[in-house]
């Protein structure tokens, strides 16, 4: 692939309005973030029907459990969780988009459908923060969630053949310029950047979002969330926090942050530590806990809230919600615990070179 | 450690086909392993980046760049440091990106093809995420001159940082390094014309970084590695010094500047720095002789050049000394054996470790803190040290069974977990605190480097640990290391707490680390002091005292850091008075003297008969003296006793006590200098933060008042904004407070004894003169002290030993005026006043208020319970506009005598 660059200074893209209205808010406070789409989608106990819809009746592959694809064949399901999610105390949504990519959807062979998908996921997220601001009295706003895929760029599925790899930067490029022009069309308000395992695919991302915002002259805030895998304080791919943010930092985001695989409990370490780094905003949604044996999540609202408060009032928070178990009710219970405490400040740091492979390395 | 040569960076370039045969031979055979090897080695030598090259005309650029960084990508050991993306076709470096999870570096781009391609590429770096090396290449050609290199670079700077945007840490200058000594004249300055350009580039393009191949300056010695070693050292260590940051050489091979014979430094000195037309000549020469005096072809006596193995017929302290500043293992065990079986001298296999081993490491540090050695020479270093400790313990281990068999304990001593905290992976010092505790019979559970907090919190708690040892040698690991405190609070650990590692001081474990934690945490400054401080923390006995002083010692520590810095912002008067002290007035024990009035001692027979006064004898005195500052004022380091078995000033310290117990002995048997003291009590209560002191304790009388100020640096919650006037009980309490006050001197017959070593030309014995009168009248002002509590009834029952009289840890404080507790020196002439300290000691002030003669003390003595010595610091303009009030005098002189003190 080759990517002519006219591109100087002049021509950079404009900040999108979004920007200042978001800016604003976090200034003013920690922002209430959603929680889990997937976990309200699985009380509802929609059938295959439900998924299929009219529209796909006679689709060759299995599409229950396919939520994206909901946005399409019911959402009205979507909209009312995200209007629960704006009842609750939330700022932002994420799109119902976790998986609409052509990597991605390729599982349930409707990789065909992405654009339709995200720009319908925007448009219904677009319209439930346009009703909610207009009957709670406050700006809300919509995210664009851009997730992982389901294939990793830096690391090779096949042990015998380190140096496969079953996606490459390019295709992930082109995937995610799909994305994220749907959902840009669709009128999101950021890009989220999120549940990242392997940091070559984020860049991929972020580096598709660029190209995405010299297309459109406009962009957008970034933000970015990481995942931390387990204890050992690494991503999947292997990198420590800090070399994590040593390899995205050159996306100038707007904000970034830790979500998934752990509970805030288990997160804590990782959070004090990015809200030293930073120098942008600082975004936490941890999963309700670790999964019980059954793949449920046990933490209560109370239990969520009592970890989450704690961060808001170590300062070391500007953006938090829920991951994976998460429901209205724990946004509501987190959102009041952390509203106690001021926004983390940003700090600045001195220049230097902060490289990384799978540390850091800063050099001042 | 925070020298410059810590900040500089080594990128590995054995991975770079066109300086490695190796490597390409491996790469062209499709060896994968073999590259992966010399890439893992590269690492493991300590390389901090490692440069992929594989530009080969037989070899298709792209895909193999992509393989074997999806190899690496595969391998944690190696895949741990950044990549430096090296090559001459753009597209091979674009494919190469495409591959990186982390931030690498990109080498190189430049003007060589144009402005426009070189700001398209330039943007997508900033896409990809990576950093650039920018050649000193434009559309003319490389650039060789100073001025050539300098202009490029400013021009690309320019472009990059005003119309891209490029972010100008991002970018990395590599300005040329050409080959020098080639014959031809030109090039004689190639070397010099680096540096300068280095010097002027850092100076003038904010936030950039240089960086160069050094290899290619010593091209015309190739097949003669010595010289070509010598000729990098030399090249890196002025390059350093001009503003290097980084530079692509093997990291298993560096030469060490300080270790290059001399008159081989000044032929390679000569041609590096182009000190003389036939440097090149001369130096060419001198290779040659030098390549046949190492493969024993001539034998030249003549010529100074040392063979290769020389330094094997040196002794073998000086053998060990140099395998490890060489990083030499091939005779380490040799020697370890033979130091071994020098019992006399080494009597214990521990000995050889804490001698000549740990002597040899000292000198590594130091190379290392002043930017002479490099990290990957260090790691070589560490490795012999491992290994000769590796021969010893089996001896260290006989001898510990021999001891039990003996009939000895083998219950150790207590067990201590050590790890070097997260993000640092150096562990030479923590190991040797290891080897050194295990050898005291402490079990050390040492959980390696790259430490997670939880993980060492988890070994302790599990493993029941008595003390926790954390090390680190980087700068950010200072930062871990408050982490680990602050967790270690908030998970409820009770433990001490040991901070040690070349990058962490006292002051910030007394400024950050110890505030986080409510347990002791000890700063240990190296391997030798371990053993004092653990033994002194495990025993219940000696813990409070040390605790209590390690407490006292980080106090001071952090008032003077917060004095330095003054970040914090200063309290209103009024809020800081709000925050004294308080005293229970109505309980609190307020001692009566024996005596009110003033009561006066002399050495000097011939004045008793004359007055009240008493005897106090210099050989009196002279038990009470605190050795320790007399060591400071020779400016050796280190605490007395310890200091006199010292291994690095030892020898020199006991030199000096036994000199200086000599004189003592003539002063005292000789008379030569006069004690003379007053010491006084007076009824005394405080009236706000100024103590009011009255003829009788009727009080109706105020014969003299003394003014006092108050800490307004603001203290941490729960600590208190101190000042003296606090320890004397308030007018409004009702109780009759009593205040002391002391002028101590054995200044006279110093100058004179000091004057007689003078005209002998015997400045040692002129100046250990004076030092001893200092020591004596500190030492007649702790004996004062002694009296005046017994005087007061609670010094009889102290029951305290001399070495913690010296150390202050008795009940009441004895503050000087002019000092950090009361820092106005206008308030002695009040308290001369009061003492007629003229008339008793033949003390006189002079108009600075300095005392004469200079072996003198003065102070006050306050009994509270809870008294102690603290700094009052920055003084706010509300005090001092208040003090000046209330000691009736212009605001201006006040300032004029706080000046020091004053916040605005």
């Amino acid at each position: 692939m080759f990517y002519p660059l006219t591109a100087m200074a002049s021509t950079d893209p404009h900040p999108a309005p979004s920007t200042e209205a978001l800016r604003a808010l976090f200034a003013s406070r920690i922002a209430i973030l959603d929680g889990a789409m997937g976990t309200m989608i699985q009380d509802r106990q929609l059938t295959e029907a439900d998924f299929r819809g009219e529209r796909f009746k006679t689709h060759p592959h299995d599409l229950r459990g396919n939520n994206d694809l909901l946005s399409l064949t019911r959402p009205d399901v979507i909209e009312a969780i995200h209007l629960a999610y704006f009842e609750a105390g939330a700022d932002l949504v994420e799109t119902n988009t976790f998986n609409s990519t052509s990597i991605s959807q390729a599982d349930y062979k409707t990789e065909a459908l992405v654009a339709e998908m995200n720009l319908a996921s925007a448009q219904l997220a677009r319209r439930a923060a346009d009703r909610a601001t207009a009957k709670l009295g406050r700006p809300c706003f919509v995210a664009g969630a851009l997730g992982p895929t389901n294939r990793t760029a830096s690391m090779s599925p096949d042990v015998n053949r380190p140096d496969f790899r079953a996606v490459t930067f390019d295709v992930l490029v082109t995937a995610y310029l799909e994305q994220a022009r749907a959902l840009v069309a669709g009128g999101v308000d950021a890009l989220l950047v999120e549940t990242i395992f392997d940091t070559l695919n984020a860049k991929a991302a972020l580096f598709a979002l660029e190209l995405l915002f010299d297309e459109t002259g406009v962009r957008l805030p970034v933000m970015i969330s990481v995942t931390i895998t387990d204890a050992s304080g690494r991503t999947l791919s292997g990198q420590t926090v800090s070399a994590f943010y040593n390899s995205i930092r050159h996306a100038r985001p707007f904000s970034i942050g830790i979500n998934c695989a752990l509970g805030g409990a288990q997160m804590r370490p990782y959070i004090e530590e990015l809200a030293g780094l930073a120098d942008c905003f600082v975004s936490c949604y941890p999963n309700a806990g670790l999964p019980n044996a059954f793949g449920g999540y046990d933490e209560s609202p109370a239990d969520m809230a009592a970890v989450l408060g704690d961060f808001a009032a170590q300062g070391w928070l500007n953006l938090v919600g829920g991951c994976c178990g998460s429901t209205p009710a724990h946004i509501a219970a987190i959102a009041t615990a952390v509203h106690r405490s001021p926004p983390r400040t940003v700090p600045s740091h001195a220049s230097a070179m902060r490289l990384s492979g799978l540390e850091p390395l800063t050099i001042s | 450690m925070r020298s410059s040569g810590s900040q500089f960076l080594i990128v590995g370039e054995r991975t770079n086909i066109t300086g490695s045969p190796k490597f390409a031979k491996a790469l062209k055979a499709g060896d994968w392993d073999a590259c992966l090897a010399i890439a893992r080695q590269q690492v493991e030598s300590g390389a901090n980046l490692i440069d992929i090259n594989v530009d080969e005309a037989l070899i298709e650029g792209e895909p193999t760049m992509v393989k074997f960084l999806n190899l690496i990508a595969a391998e944690p050991e190696i895949s741990r440091v950044p990549v430096m993306i090296d090559s001459s076709k753009w597209s091979v470096l674009e494919a190469g990106l495409k591959c990186l999870q982390g931030k690498g570096i990109v080498n190189s781009i430049s003007l060589k093809d144009g402005e426009a391609e070189f700001l398209r590429r330039a943007k997508l770096l900033m896409r990809y995420g990576a950093a650039a090396v920018v050649m000193a290449f434009d559309e003319q050609g490389q650039a060789a001159t100073r001025d050539e290199k300098v202009r490029i670079c400013t021009r690309a700077y320019r472009l990059l940082v005003n119309q891209l945007g490029f972010p100008p840490e991002d970018i990395v200058f590599d300005p040329n390094i050409l080959t020098v000594a080639t014959g031809i004249e030109e090039h004689n300055n190639y070397a010099v014309d680096f540096f300068e350009a280095t010097k002027i580039i850092k100076a003038t393009l904010p936030h950039a970084k240089v960086s160069g191949g050094v290899s290619n300056v010593s091209f015309s010695f190739r097949g003669n590695n010595p010289v070509r070693e010598a000729i990098h050292a030399v090249f890196l260590y002025h390059a350093i010094r001009a503003g290097l940051d980084m530079a692509i050489v093997n990291a298993g091979m560096l030469g060490v500047y300080e270790e290059i014979p001399k008159d081989l430094l000044e032929r390679v000195e000569d041609v590096v720095l182009n000190r003389r037309p036939d440097s090149t000549e001369r130096l060419v020469t001198f290779a040659d002789e030098l390549k046949a005096a190492a493969s024993g072809k001539i034998e030249n006596p003549e010529s100074k050049i040392q063979n290769a193995d020389a330094w094997r017929s040196l002794p073998v302290e000086a053998r060990l000394s140099h395998a490890l500043v060489k990083g030499i293992d091939t005779f380490i065990e040799t020697d370890t054996e033979e130091a071994r079986l020098l019992t006399a001298k080494y009597p214990r296999p521990l000995n050889i470790i804490e001698g000549p081993l740990m002597d040899g490491m000292r000198v590594v540090g130091d190379l290392f803190g002043a930017g002479k050695m490099f990290l990957p020479q260090v790691v070589k270093s560490a490795r012999v040290m491992k290994k000769s400790v590796a021969y010893l313990t089996p001896f260290m281990e006989e001898e510990k069974r021999l001891h039990v068999a003996g009939g000895g304990t083998a219950r150790a001593q207590g067990r201590v977990v050590m790890a070097t905290v997260k993000g640092d992976v150096h562990d030479i010092g923590k190991n040797i605190v290891g080897v050194v505790l295990a050898c005291n019979n402490y079990e050390v559970i040492d959980l390696g480097v790259m430490v997670p907090c939880d993980k060492i919190l988890a070994a302790a708690r599990e493993r029941s640990a008595d003390v926790i040892g954390l090390s680190g040698l980087i700068t950010p690991s200072l930062d871990e290391m408050v982490h680990v405190a602050k967790e270690m609070k908030r998970t409820g650990l009770n433990l001490p707490l040991l901070i040690g590692g070349a990058t962490t001081s006292a002051a910030h474990t007394a400024v950050k680390v110890a505030p986080e934690y409510g347990e002791p945490v000890v700063h240990v400054l190296d391997a030798s002091r371990v053993i004092g401080v653990v033994s002194a923390l495990l025993n219940p006995d000696s813990k409070p005292a040390f605790a209590a002083e390690n407490l006292g010692k980080q106090n001071r520590q952090r008032t003077e850091f917060a004095d330095r810095r003054n970040t914090r912002k200063l309290l209103p008067l009024a809020e800081a008075r709000a925050r004294h002290q308080p005293t229970d007035w109505a309980t609190v024990d307020i001692p009566k003297p024996e005596f009110l009035g003033t009561k006066v001692f002399s050495s000097d027979p011939s004045f008793l008969v004359t007055s009240h006064t008493s005897l106090v004898t210099l050989a009196e005195i002279s038990d009470f003296i605190d050795w320790g500052p007399f060591f400071s004022a020779w400016e050796l380091h280190g605490r007395f006793p310890d200091i006199l078995t010292d291994s690095v000033v030892g020898e020199e310290a006991t030199k000096l006590f036994a000199e200086a117990k000599t004189m003592l002995a003539r002063i005292i048997a000789e008379n030569r200098y006069t004690a003379k003291a007053v010491i006084g009590f007076w009824p005394a209560n405080a009236v706000g933060d100024s103590v009011e002191v009255y003829a009788d304790e009727s009080r109706s009388r105020v014969i003299q008042t003394f003014h006092f100020l108050r800490q307004q640096n603001e203290k941490p919650a729960g600590q208190f904004q101190h000042c003296l006037a606090d320890y004397i009980a308030p007018k409004d309490s009702g109780r009759i407070d009593y205040l002391g006050g002391f002028a101590v001197t054995s200044g006279h017959g110093v100058e004179e004894f000091a004057k007689e070593f003078e005209a002998q030309h015997d400045d040692y014995s002129a100046i250990m003169a004076k030092a001893l009168g200092d020591r004596l009248a500190e030492a007649l002002a702790e004996l004062m002290h002694k009296k005046v509590r017994d005087f007061c009834g609670y010094g009889k029952t102290e029951n305290l030993e001399m070495k913690d009289i010296i150390r202050e840890k008795y009940r009441g404080i004895r503050p000087a005026p002019g000092y950090p507790a009361c820092p106005d020196h206008t308030e002695k002439p009040p308290l001369f006043a009061l003492l007629d300290a003229p008339a008793t000691t033949g003390i006189t002030l002079t108009e600075s208020n300095a005392m004469f003669p200079a072996s003198s003390v003065s102070g006050m003595y306050f009994n509270h319970p809870d008294s102690k010595y603290f700094a009052v610091g920055k003084l706010g303009k509300d005090q001092i506009e208040d003090y000046a009030a209330r000691k009736n005098i212009p605001v201006a002189d006040a300032e004029k005598w706080l000046a020091p003190y004053l916040d605005y």
